[in-house]
């Protein structure tokens, strides 16, 4: 007999706790806000640097338990969501600032959910305040106390990582007050904002190596988990889907613009890499205090963190942005697209004689180079 | 005293196709174990659940109460042996990391298993098996039951009562053995029912429910989430219907149980009437 709702949650006796003195939010005198949240890779918009005091910043996340295809074959996976995206949406808010997050678990779930903030300090991040069953919603409010992009994820005891490597994750950037600045001190400003959330998937086959499929969530609970235990993913994707930031989702920019990436992983290591481009400043631990390094290849992501890199096109073209694990990017998803508008420059990049016949008893095309100066 | 009427029958006569065949013959029952009957009397019940009280976290209210009839349960847990009947049959979910020894106790079972074992014995027998409700199993333990309030503590400060329930659940005693014993290990209970609260916690078909206490006293269910089930056992827990292993929670304070099974509770209108017949036919004195 299967229930209409599946539900989880190792030992909902943590609830116990989870009762909250229902919208005492009035005695905080301070501005609010409500901020309508934006699926990635895009943001909701926000300022850089501000003027204004601290505010009340309220956002709503809903709970979405979905089937999703999470590559080219179709492979159907029980995802489960934070507003229905893998991931959930980037927040951002200011150093100072209170993140009021309504968090709502609807009736058509199946499963308890909750949510800790790796940038809230105590109550394992509002884990422990946020326990909320199919058909009930709660509202947390925490203080931004420190600078950084921080992921978020749900952790429901006992089943922390299947809730997270199914979805349920995502990042908050607390931007300093008066903005980003490099090392010297210098302010630093992006023209635009991509978030990529990488997802490590686990799906499990049958005997005759096909994905397998199920009905609800929790009959993928067992297989799900044994799979996991090995841990090598059989996916390893951004954005939730393999090719969900390729070709016409290719994430895009022009010459000249400076664009940050933020990258979060909120299970497993990773190592970002623009492909004929670099980390102009890279915050590769995520926390703005610390001053930017310049100038990277290659920036690692430590799981359960997220990193913020600005880079400025210098080059118009097709840019590939990795996992530069190259078998992950490659063979199992991890790989997206810029799409930079702009124009050539043969300065930092010329092609200086064609691919052609080997020519007799010239060795190089260095040589010729040389010898036509 | 009402005095808990005992009726132990050799469950092969359970096996009774129908009510009507009263003649006794020897199907082999795959539950090979006894039921118990309990009469009702009053006793003494902790609500299940997630309470509160104005808003803030509260202790769940404990409550006089009786069981409405009589209740017939299995004296002992449901064993491996028996659990692999049904597997065989088609009738339960096999479990890949089943205990081996057919003669203890069935452990590794989520409650969908367990409910699927029921419902493949009542078909199987012809009378309705089911899992005990959370009040039920209750009553059963009697003495076995170890009661956990929650501290009372300010409940404006929400650390405290998570301190307090921490080290409530870190006070609790580990298990000497976490691999499922034989049956009789754990002893027996003044109401004759062996191994409760032993190293196998036992599924219950109690939702978990959220309830707000009003100043009348009485509890309002705001949310009644039947994805997450009672088990009980050494203290009593909440899992939800598909785990198997209740160990996994890496992250969970305390002491989780060591193993999930489960009993059934019989109910037969005729039983009683049943249970004298076959009394009377096996035991001639």
């Amino acid at each position: 007999m299967i229930t209409r709702r599946i539900a989880l949650l190792g030992a909902a006796a943590a609830a116990l706790i989870v009762t909250t003195p229902a919208l005492a939010a009035d005695d905080l005198k301070l501005p609010r806000q409500a901020v309508e949240l934006v699926a990635p890779p895009f943001v909701h918009p926000h300022e850089q640097a501000t003027k204004e005091g601290p505010k009340i910043i309220e956002f709503k996340l809903t709970i979405k338990e979905k089937e999703v295809v999470i590559d080219d074959a179709g492979t159907k996976f029980q995802a489960m969501t934070f507003n229905g995206s893998m991931p959930g949406p980037l927040m951002v808010v200011h150093e100072g600032d209170y993140v009021e997050v309504t968090l709502v678990n609807p009736e058509t779930n199946a499963m308890p959910h909750n949510i800790d903030f790796h940038a809230a300090t105590g109550g394992l991040g509002g884990g422990a305040l946020t326990h909320v069953s199919p058909g009930e919603q709660v509202v947390l409010r925490w203080k931004a106390t420190r600078t950084g992009t921080f992921v978020y994820h749900c952790a429901p005891e006992g089943m922390i990582p299947w809730h997270v490597v199914s979805g349920m994750h995502g990042t908050v950037m607390v931007l300093p007050r008066d903005g980003l600045k490099s090392r010297e001190g210098k302010a630093l400003r992006y023209d635009r904002l991509y978030y990529v959330g990488e997802n490590d998937l686990y799906v499990p086959k049958d005997e005759k190596g096909k994905y397998k499929t199920y009905e609800t969530i929790g009959e993928s609970f067992a297989d799900t988990t044994e799979v996991m235990r090995k841990l090598i993913p059989t996916h390893v994707v951004f954005n939730g889907k393999v090719g969900a930031l390729t070709g016409k989702n290719a994430m895009t920019s022009k010459v000249g613009e400076t664009v940050m990436i933020i990258h979060s992983q909120a299970n497993r290591d990773t190592r970002p890499h623009l492909i004929g481009g670099h980390g102009d400043y890279v915050w590769e631990t995520g926390k703005f205090i610390n001053p930017p390094e310049k100038d990277l290849e290659t920036w690692f992501i430590r799981g359960g963190s997220a990193g913020a890199a600005l880079y400025t096109f210098r080059q118009p073209g097709i840019y590939a942005y990795v996992n530069h694990n190259l078998i992950e990017a490659v063979e199992l998803g991890a790989t997206a697209h810029f799409k930079v508008e702009g124009e050539w420059n043969n300065d930092l990049m010329k092609q200086v004689q064609p691919p052609g016949p080997i020519l007799p008893g010239k060795s190089s095309a260095a040589e010729t180079v040389v010898k036509t100066r | 005293m009402l005095l808990a009427m005992k009726i132990k029958a050799a469950i092969t006569a359970a096996a009774l196709a129908s009510p009507i065949a009263l003649t006794i013959a020897p199907v082999a029952h795959p539950a090979d174990s006894a039921i118990t009957e309990i009469a009702a009397k009053p006793f003494q019940y902790r609500l299940a659940g997630d309470f509160s009280r104005d808003g803030k976290p509260a202790a769940a209210p404990l409550r006089d109460t009786i069981l409405p009839a009589h209740i017939k349960i299995m004296n002992r847990q449901v064993t491996a042996g028996e659990y692999a009947r049904c597997a065989d049959d088609g009738g339960c979910p096999k479990i890949p990391h089943a205990s081996a020894m057919a003669d203890r106790p069935m452990v590794g079972v989520s409650w969908r298993d367990a409910t699927a074992y029921a419902e493949w014995l009542t078909n199987k027998i012809g009378v309705l098996h089911r899992l005990p409700t959370d009040e039920e199993w209750v009553f059963a333990a009697g003495e076995k039951i170890r009661d956990e309030p929650l501290a009372l503590v300010d409940p404006v400060d929400p650390a405290q009562a998570w301190i307090a329930r921490y080290e409530a659940e870190a006070n609790r005693a580990r298990p000497d053995a976490l691999d499922p014993q034989p049956v009789g290990t754990f002893g027996i209970n003044g109401n004759g029912l062996q191994d409760l609260g032993g190293n196998v916690w036992e599924w219950t078909s109690t939702c978990f429910l959220r309830m707000t206490l009003e100043p009348t006293g009485n509890a309002r269910i705001t949310n009644t989430n039947c994805g997450v089930r009672v088990a009980q056992g050494a203290h009593r827990t909440y899992i939800t219907d598909f785990i198997r292993d209740p160990r996994t929670g890496g992250c969970a304070a305390g002491v989780p149980p060591a193993n999930l099974g489960f009993r059934l509770v019989v109910e037969d209108k005729n039983w009683q009437a049943l249970q004298r017949a076959i009394v009377a036919a096996f035991e001639p004195h």
